[in-house]
């Protein structure tokens, strides 16, 4: 039991850690679409690693079952809105953060 | 650990709150609204409260969120410049404040075992409702049973809030040949994952409604899961195409046929010899017939909810479909 409990704390701090990233990523870098990438790799990532450390809490049971569920939904759904929040701001005419810039210097 | 894990997620309701304030952009007022309910679902989750969590999450940080951004799609984006001065409204709120911490002061103290909420009919609903309603979960007895009249008016709270969106707003139908780029039609990742998930959804939605008796759940949250599957249909497809599957009209009946069922359900009791919305004449054995009474209820309530909050996203959303034509 004790191995099992080493490993869910290391996984679970490993998904605070990327969490934490993340934040910081989404609040330090330059342009929208670095953000979103930021954001959306590692709070995936961190779900994973969340969810997989609270897995080896379980006994394996009902609870189980249910936090893979979670964890099947989050894997399709959270790169999916990082898809379509990315594809909505190009579509609606955001430039990165270079292309602005070769912008500025033609003008 | 506990008191510490409340006091930083006040904390961050408190901060919360104060941004929505001094914001002036109200789309990302709307997006703290979200959060500040989630924040509030994890404060009742840490308080027990599971029921009241899962509605928090459900109809707070979800479908309010959802309605607020369709009106915000009719009215623009940007808070109108205050003119008036300010002072009157400050005095009202110091002073509406200053009574209300007064009248704290005479509440009993946080968490005592003998202040009145743990006195009154808490310790028999817990004691009695085993025996009497048989449910595992006794936030449902309480809210279905003991409590079936107020959880009545609540359904008709809701559906009289949609008569009211309605008939200022109405629903728009627009021919086929107008709405052509209605609908995100050319984003082909959304359009396979909303398929993947949307019966995910549905299914989620059933399991809280007929799950409720047991767990966490019931009416209230069913409807509004089932409402967000059929929003997220009608974001993905266009309205049209979510009018084909679910017609404003439909809505309209199911609104009140939920209604009517909750209500159906106290006449049947009392021409079965019983009062109002009693169960226990319902079936030969009173503690099934409590259980046939709740699961009928909780569908009405689910029903409602569902036609409800859909039917006020299309009232918003065939609005802001025509402002976009300029």
């Amino acid at each position: 039991m004790a191995v099992l409990d080493i490993i869910s704390s290391i996984l679970l701090l490993l998904g605070v850690f990327f969490g934490i990233s993340g934040a910081m990523g989404l609040f330090r870098f330059p342009d929208f679409f670095t953000r979103v990438h930021a954001s959306s790799v590692t709070d995936t990532l961190a779900a994973m690693l969340i969810i997989g450390g609270l897995l080896l809490q379980t006994s394996f049971d009902l609870n189980t079952a249910k936090l893979l569920f979670i964890l099947l939904f989050l894997m399709v759904t959270s790169p999916t809105a990082s898809h379509a929040l990315a594809k909505s701001a190009r579509h609606g005419g955001l430039l990165t953060l270079p292309e602005s810039r070769s912008d500025q210097k033609e003008s | 650990m506990a008191e510490f894990i409340d006091l930083v997620l006040l904390a961050m309701l408190a901060i919360t709150a104060l941004r929505i304030i001094f914001l002036k952009d109200l789309f990302a007022v709307v997006m703290l609204f979200g959060i500040y309910s989630f924040l509030s679902a994890l404060i009742f989750v840490s308080l027990d409260a599971v029921d009241v969590a899962f509605t928090e999450a459900s109809v707070g940080a979800g479908i309010s969120t959802v309605l607020m951004l369709g009106t915000l799609a009719l009215t623009g984006r940007t808070e109108k410049e205050n003119q008036h001065s300010s002072l009157l409204p400050l005095v009202v709120v110091v002073v509406t404040g200053a009574a209300l911490i007064y009248g704290t002061l005479d509440m009993p103290p946080f968490g005592a075992a003998d202040n009145p909420i743990h006195e009154h009919v808490a310790p028999r609903y817990i004691e009695e409702s085993p025996k009497e309603v048989g449910l595992p979960n006794m936030v449902t007895s309480v809210l279905a049973s003991y409590r079936g009249f107020d959880t009545m008016g609540e359904t008709v709270v809701v559906f009289s809030a949609a008569i009211g969106v309605l008939s200022l707003l109405g629903v728009r139908r627009r021919k086929e040949n107008e709405s052509a780029e209605s609908g995100l039609m050319e984003h082909r990742v959304l359009h396979v994952i909303a398929k993947l998930v949307i019966p995910m959804i549905i299914l989620f939605a059933l399991y809280v409604q007929f799950h409720g008796d047991f767990g966490p759940g019931g009416g209230f949250q069913a409807g509004v899961i089932a409402a967000a599957a059929f929003i997220l249909y009608s974001l993905v497809f266009g309205l049209p195409r979510a009018f084909a599957v679910v017609s404003p009209t439909v809505l309209r009946y199911l609104a009140a046929f939920g209604v009517l069922l909750y209500a159906g359900v106290g006449v049947v009791s009392m021409l079965k010899g019983g009062h109002f919305l009693d169960y226990n004449v319902l079936a030969a054995n009173p503690i099934s017939g409590q259980h046939y009474g709740i699961i009928i209820i909780e569908l009405g309530v689910g029903i409602t909810v569902f036609a409800v909050m859909l039917s006020i996203f299309y009232a918003f959303g065939s609005q802001a479909e025509r402002s976009d034509i300029k």
